[in-house]
């Protein structure tokens, strides 16, 4: 196909026809519905430390394990992924979004077994930000290590 | 490649769909319908390989045929290794071909076996593609559950199985000519905008049919491309007009843009895709209409996407393919 239009002028048609996304709405409802998973979380953690008398330390422990198990439950309960595909990065962000990388990819997988299917596809999302995580931690614990002398 | 049949006609067809397809504007028409996704079986794919093997039956039955009756069974689908389609075929007594075009499969099966029943190798045939939104989703992008947000140049791929039947025997419709597509690609990269990797294909090949056939547009009453969605069908305008001074004019149409309600079904997002789209939307509205004579020629230009995730990991282009088939009324 010597004859062809080249590829940069076919480009130019694609992106002449290419919707706008609406950026701004999602990104305020981005950042509108993560303010509430954190305002959750604040409130789950003076709910545990002023109510049932947890230390503070513990508490933010709490309220990690109750957003995760909330929103396991509900991607369980099949409409967790509506509100993602809503919220987008509001939901995706926060520790809820980890949970529910993980809940989505464990169900997936069910029918294909605990080792091929679930074992080996739980962390099919959720792997590299735990690589990743750990390997920014480790830079980061470095630096601190060299600079402030492990304070 | 071009070429005309002198006796190949579609003698019947039948399509099954899921709860999305049920609920477009072309559900009333659809053959069987399972409202739940799962369609009574344990996984989406099982499911696929259901409403594939339903869609079979359904046309065997519509053609009061037995399976020992017909010489050859193609069918294609998205799923690796074709497997919807061979898992389908064991439960019917016929000779089999697995094939893969992606989302031009339909149309694919339709040359290959017109060509064998021209040829005078076979007597009849049935031709079965087969698509799953949730089976496709898993393979091709995120987990179901996930919701990952989409763009909306995204195209959402339609659940069920649809089946023509060709055969030397006279009926209504006749399978005039079709033409070979070329594997094309246009640099495109976006696996969520499938229209764009699509059209230039799809333009090539419509090309070389008027060409060869020596017609133009005008000489159809419809033309159908297969699943470029709303905005593929605008490049698709646009790079026809420029590059071949071709004026799609009005009896052009989509068929991604035909099988849902845009207004009630938000999470299509550009319209419908997979190998069915366009066997399902032709079997339940246009051939209906050449049978009924309302339409005299129609060109049918199924598209597809040839890629893999493992290619669009690495960073290649996503090629496309697009195969058309002429099919004529007989008064």
């Amino acid at each position: 196909m010597g004859d062809i239009m080249e590829k940069r002028d076919y480009k130019k048609i694609v992106d002449r026809h290419k919707p706008t996304e609406n950026r701004l709405f999602n990104a305020i409802i981005a950042f509108a519905v993560g303010g509430l998973v954190g305002l959750i979380g604040q409130l789950l953690i003076e709910f545990y430390s002023s109510w049932l008398s947890i230390p503070t330390q513990d508490a933010t422990s709490f309220m990690i394990v109750t957003l995760v198990f909330v929103s396991c439950l509900f991607t369980a309960l099949g409409f967790f992924d509506k509100w993602v595909t809503f919220a987008k990065c509001g939901l995706i962000i926060p520790i809820t979004g980890f949970a529910h990388s993980m809940m989505s990819s464990g169900m997936e997988y069910r029918n294909e077994g605990p080792i091929f299917g679930v074992g080996a596809n739980l962390f099919k999302l959720a792997g590299s930000v735990i690589l990743y995580g750990i390997v920014a931690a480790w830079f980061f614990g470095m630096i601190r290590f060299v600079f402030l002398g492990g304070v | 490649m071009t070429f005309t049949y002198s006796d190949v006609y579609v003698n019947n067809y039948a399509t099954v769909g899921g709860p999305y397809e049920k609920d477009g504007p072309l559900g009333p028409s659809i053959d069987k319908v399972y409202t739940n996704l799962y369609a009574g079986k344990k996984t989406w794919e099982q499911a696929e390989v259901k409403m594939l093997s339903d869609s079979i039956d359904l046309v065997l039955r519509k053609s009061k045929k037995n399976s020992k009756d017909i010489d050859l069974l193609i069918s294609g689908d998205l799923l690796n290794q074709v497997t919807a389609s061979s898992y389908a075929a064991l439960n019917f007594d016929i000779p089999f071909f697995g094939i893969y075009g992606a989302c031009s499969s339909s149309v694919e099966g339709i040359i290959l076996m017109s060509s064998l029943i021209d040829g005078k190798k076979i007597k009849n045939g049935i031709i079965s593609v087969s698509s799953h939104n949730m089976s496709s989703e898993k393979q091709f992008r995120n987990p179901t559950e996930y919701g990952a947000p989409k763009p909306k140049t995204a195209t959402f791929t339609s659940t069920g199985g649809a089946s023509i039947f060709l055969s030397s025997q006279k009926s209504k419709i006749r399978v005039e000519s079709s033409t070979i597509g070329k594997v094309t690609d246009m640099g495109q990269t976006d696996p969520f905008n499938m229209g764009a990797v699509m059209a230039a294909a799809a333009g090539d090949t419509i090309y070389r049919h008027l060409k060869d056939m020596k017609r133009s547009v005008d000489d159809y009453d419809l033309i159908l491309t297969g699943d470029l969605g709303i905005y593929g069908k605008e490049i698709l305008i646009d790079y026809m007009k420029k590059e071949y001074d071709i004026d799609l004019g009005k009896n052009y149409d989509d068929s991604g843009t035909m099988l849902y309600d845009y207004a009630k079904q938000k999470e299509v997002l550009a319209g419908a895709s997979g190998p069915l789209c366009i066997a399902m939307v032709s079997y339940t509205s246009v051939l209906p209409m050449i049978e009924k004579g309302k339409y005299h020629r129609v060109l049918l230009v199924a598209t597809g996407a040839l890629f893999s995730p493992t290619f669009v990991y690495q960073h290649q282009p996503i090629y496309s393919i697009s195969h058309a088939v002429c099919l004529e009324g007989i008064k």
